[in-house]
């Protein structure tokens, strides 16, 4: 089943979905491209092979801008426009790599990485992990803080378990179960740093109104939503 | 004044005018108000007690006035205990009292401002729509009447008003957006959660002439097309909220509102929604979302609100301020607005003094003039006495001001400059007994608390925020930590989604660039 799910991805995550406007013609970092009408600067650099960091953003979903390790710069537009949510437009000029992006997508990281367990992050191979390798961090400088990391792992799904501590709070989960599946399992509870995904009224997966169909795991960037059959001796945080 | 016929009878009531606004309450008016009925009633005089809006002086309120020889005169501050007195003192006459304050108008603090939206606040019974309509009301609505769309929209971007919500966007810019968008059904929606600290104007004008904003937002509605509009209006202000439900239904009982607003063959209809009680409910996007009964998260831009907002609809949204600052531009025209103000800021700012400040209150001046002016000439300086040390301009996502900043301009841009904002006009006052480390931690917990949690410059940065400040207080790593704060305020200010998380550095960063000496290592006491 969840094979399906994964066979809807191509190789290259262009982000966000696929457009069919009018071509408009786009400079990324000096390499020209045309891509539909609608689409993002996102999908337009990974069109133009230069792909931008991404957390909250996949090709099967509706953008939705929140993990902000995406920014660019836009010539003749202030600040640092996250690529996901923004569109194209004509011979727009974007650069997705510069010193201060450099420093920005860092800062952002290193906020992750601040309530991210220490101990899951040599080794992994998730997106999550991925993007830390590719903005070239490891660590952080905030020392001990508030944190989820005493939040309980809800293994009552027989498929699949999710860890809350290694949840960063992309949405992707909530915005895959509605948008692909067509149920409402998921949502994001509270407010602010106590914000946490939520199946049903803060139930266990087994007691949602979840079908068990998989898309919240296949969207998962950071394997919080993960499948039980990658731990056969059983899950335990390492 | 007993008559000829009458020996011994006041002729006429005599009208004595005690505030209903919530700050006047709060100080004790509506004892006062009882008071001097019973009083009257001991004496057998004749009087007429008229609840008013506030004129904002609210250092002097209760502020009572009698109105002798078409003439109003004021007395305050007043208590219940006051009233005897008073009566001894001929004050219906205007007799000498301790208290008075001598006719309104002249007092220099309300003589020296520029109330142009503020023109009416406090003279009358703010329901009642003859004096509204005596006093020029109305007369914008029936001039825009006669113009079309494009030509009110005209107007107001000639006007140069702009938002006074805290951004600071051309209002007539955002409206033309919204009469060029495709859309059958577009909405006209009021700002009114007011949640700045220090800030009360919005509050103000719906207790105190309520009918502007309906005539404003009327005008508005006419402008781009509009045929509903709602006030999305901040639950702790139980008095404007029944204000304005109230004014809705007097306006609609005279034609002002409703399916054929003053006889001109368009609808425009009115409603109050009660806010959700969250600061981050004011933003723009997420006041939309509320609006829509959803829970107020971020929405991201572009697409504007102008293009799709209220259920995807054409949408203007505009804070109070602005829209009750429409029935005047439209009634005197673009010109005479303009011509208060400076540079790109034109026509005047309704500024609000507060915090620790001897004359607290609201003064609506044209822009342009030293901040200064405002803290020492209207507001006398601390109300402890004591020098000020830092002023809290625009909310609490803005700039710490320096008193080396005094002389700056209140001007949009000279504020930007030195990394202030004017936003909504509140001016928050600290005297020099004021921590600044603990007002830049204050800002980070602030935002922390407020956080919709969407991204996460914010969610975790504000937490990550707190806690620096907290090892910068107690002395670990300072320098390491300093740095690191500059850092998270970069990260914070560059990638967050909305203001909230993009702003609640500002405070953090004036503490650390004009306050330093306050973020280092406490002594434990
Ligand atoms: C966190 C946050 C809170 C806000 N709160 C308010 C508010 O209480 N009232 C208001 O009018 N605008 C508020 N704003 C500004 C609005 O987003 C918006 O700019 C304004 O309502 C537009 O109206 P204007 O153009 O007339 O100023 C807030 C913005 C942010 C980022
Ligand atoms: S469980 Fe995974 S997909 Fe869902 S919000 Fe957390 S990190 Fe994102
Ligand atoms: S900056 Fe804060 S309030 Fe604004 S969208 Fe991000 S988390 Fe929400
Ligand atoms: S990928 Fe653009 S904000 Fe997350």
């Amino acid at each position: 089943m969840w094979t399906e799910v994964r066979g809807l991805r191509d190789d290259i995550d262009y982000g966000t979905p696929p457009r069919d406007g009018e071509p408009v013609p786009v400079t990324v970092d000096g390499v020209g491209v045309t891509v539909p009408e609608g689409s993002s600067v996102m999908l337009a650099a990974a069109e133009a092979g230069c792909p931008v960091p991404k957390l909250c953003a996949t090709d099967t979903l509706e953008s939705f801008g929140s993990c902000r390790v995406c920014l660019v710069e836009i010539e003749g537009q202030r600040g640092y426009p996250a690529s996901c949510t923004t569109l194209v437009a004509p011979d727009m000029v974007v650069t997705t790599q510069s010193k201060k992006l450099t420093k920005l997508r860092k800062g952002v990281m290193e906020l992750y990485l601040s309530d991210f367990p220490e101990s899951e992050i040599p080794g992994g191979w998730s997106e999550f992990h991925e993007t830390l390798e590719a903005i070239g961090l490891n660590g952080h400088r905030y020392g001990e803080g508030r944190n989820h990391f005493d939040l309980r792992v809800d293994d009552s799904n027989p498929y699949f378990l999710f860890d809350p501590a290694k949840c960063i709070v992309c949405s992707r989960c909530v915005r895959a179960c509605e948008e692909i599946q067509g149920t409402f399992a998921l949502t994001i509870q509270a407010r602010g740093f106590e914000s946490k995904v939520a199946a049903s009224q803060d139930e266990t997966f087994m007691e949602s109104e979840c079908v068990s169909c998989g898309a919240c795991v296949q969207a998962c960037p950071s394997h919080a939503l993960v499948e039980k059959s990658l731990f056969p001796g059983g899950y335990e945080r390492a | 004044m007993p008559s000829a016929e009458n020996p011994g009878m006041p002729e006429v009531a005599c009208k004595v005018f005690v505030p209903r606004d919530t700050t006047a309450r709060s100080m004790g008016a509506d004892d006062v108000a009882a008071a001097i009925a019973v009083e009257a009633a001991r004496r057998g005089e004749s009087v007429t007690v008229v609840r008013n809006g506030s004129r904002g002086l609210y250092w002097l309120e209760p502020m009572i006035e009698v109105a002798s020889g078409g003439v109003r005169h004021a007395y305050g501050p007043v208590q219940g205990s006051d009233v005897p007195s008073l009566f001894d003192a001929g004050f219906l006459a205007a007799g000498e009292h301790g208290l008075g304050l001598g006719p309104t108008e002249e007092i220099p603090y309300l003589a020296r401002q520029s109330r142009l939206t503020f023109a009416r606040v406090g003279i009358t019974d703010p329901l009642l729509l003859e004096d509204y309509r005596a006093l020029g009301g109305y007369e914008g609505l029936a001039k825009a009447i006669r113009l079309s769309r494009e030509e009110i929209v005209d107007i107001v971007t000639e006007s140069g008003l702009r938002g006074r919500g805290g951004a600071a966007f051309p209002t007539g810019i955002k409206w033309r957006t919204v009469l060029n968008a495709e859309g059958s059904q577009k909405y006209v929606t009021c700002n009114a959660d007011e949640g700045d600290s220090g800030t009360f104007a919005d509050r103000m004008v719906m207790e105190s002439d309520p009918f502007v904003v309906i005539e404003g937002m009327t005008i508005a509605g006419l402008a781009v097309g509009a045929t509903m509009g709602y006030i999305y209006l901040r639950a702790e202000y139980p008095l404007a909220i029944r204000i304005m439900n109230e004014a809705i239904e007097i306006a609609e009982a005279a034609g002002l509102l409703g399916d054929d607003v003053m006889d001109s063959g368009q609808a425009f209809h009115l409603e109050v929604r009660e806010a959700a009680g969250a600061y981050i409910c004011g933003e723009e996007t997420s006041m939309l979302e509320s609006l829509e009964g959803k829970r107020g998260m971020i929405r991201y831009r572009p697409p504007l609100p102008a293009i799709k907002g209220l259920f995807g609809a054409p949408t203007i949204v505009n804070n109070v301020i602005t829209l009750a600052s429409v029935p005047i531009i439209l009634a005197e025209g673009a010109e005479y607005y303009r011509d208060y103000g400076t540079g790109r800021s034109r026509g005047t700012l309704t500024v609000q003094l507060a915090g620790n400040i001897k004359r607290g209150g609201l003064v609506e001046i044209g822009f342009g003039r030293p901040l200064r002016e405002l803290l020492e000439d209207f507001g006398g300086g601390t109300a402890t006495g004591r020098p000020i040390r830092a002023v809290q301009a625009g909310g609490p996502l803005g700039a710490y001001i320096h008193p080396s900043q005094f002389d700056a301009p209140l001007d949009y841009e000279a504020f930007a400059e030195f990394g202030g904002m004017i936003g909504h006009g509140g001016l928050v006052v600290f005297d020099d007994t004021v921590d600044m480390g603990e007002q830049a931690r204050f800002a980070m917990e602030f935002c922390a608390i407020e956080s919709c949690g969407k991204c996460t410059p914010c969610r975790i940065g504000a937490v990550r925020g707190v806690e620096v400040i907290d090892r910068i207080l107690s002395g670990v790593d300072e320098s390491d930590n300093l740095l690191l704060l500059r850092d998270l305020c970069d990260t914070m200010v560059a990638g967050s989604l909305c203001a909230l998380g993009g702003m609640a550095p500002f405070p953090v960063i004036s503490v650390l660039d004009h306050f330093s000496e306050d973020l280092r290592a406490r002594k434990i006491q």
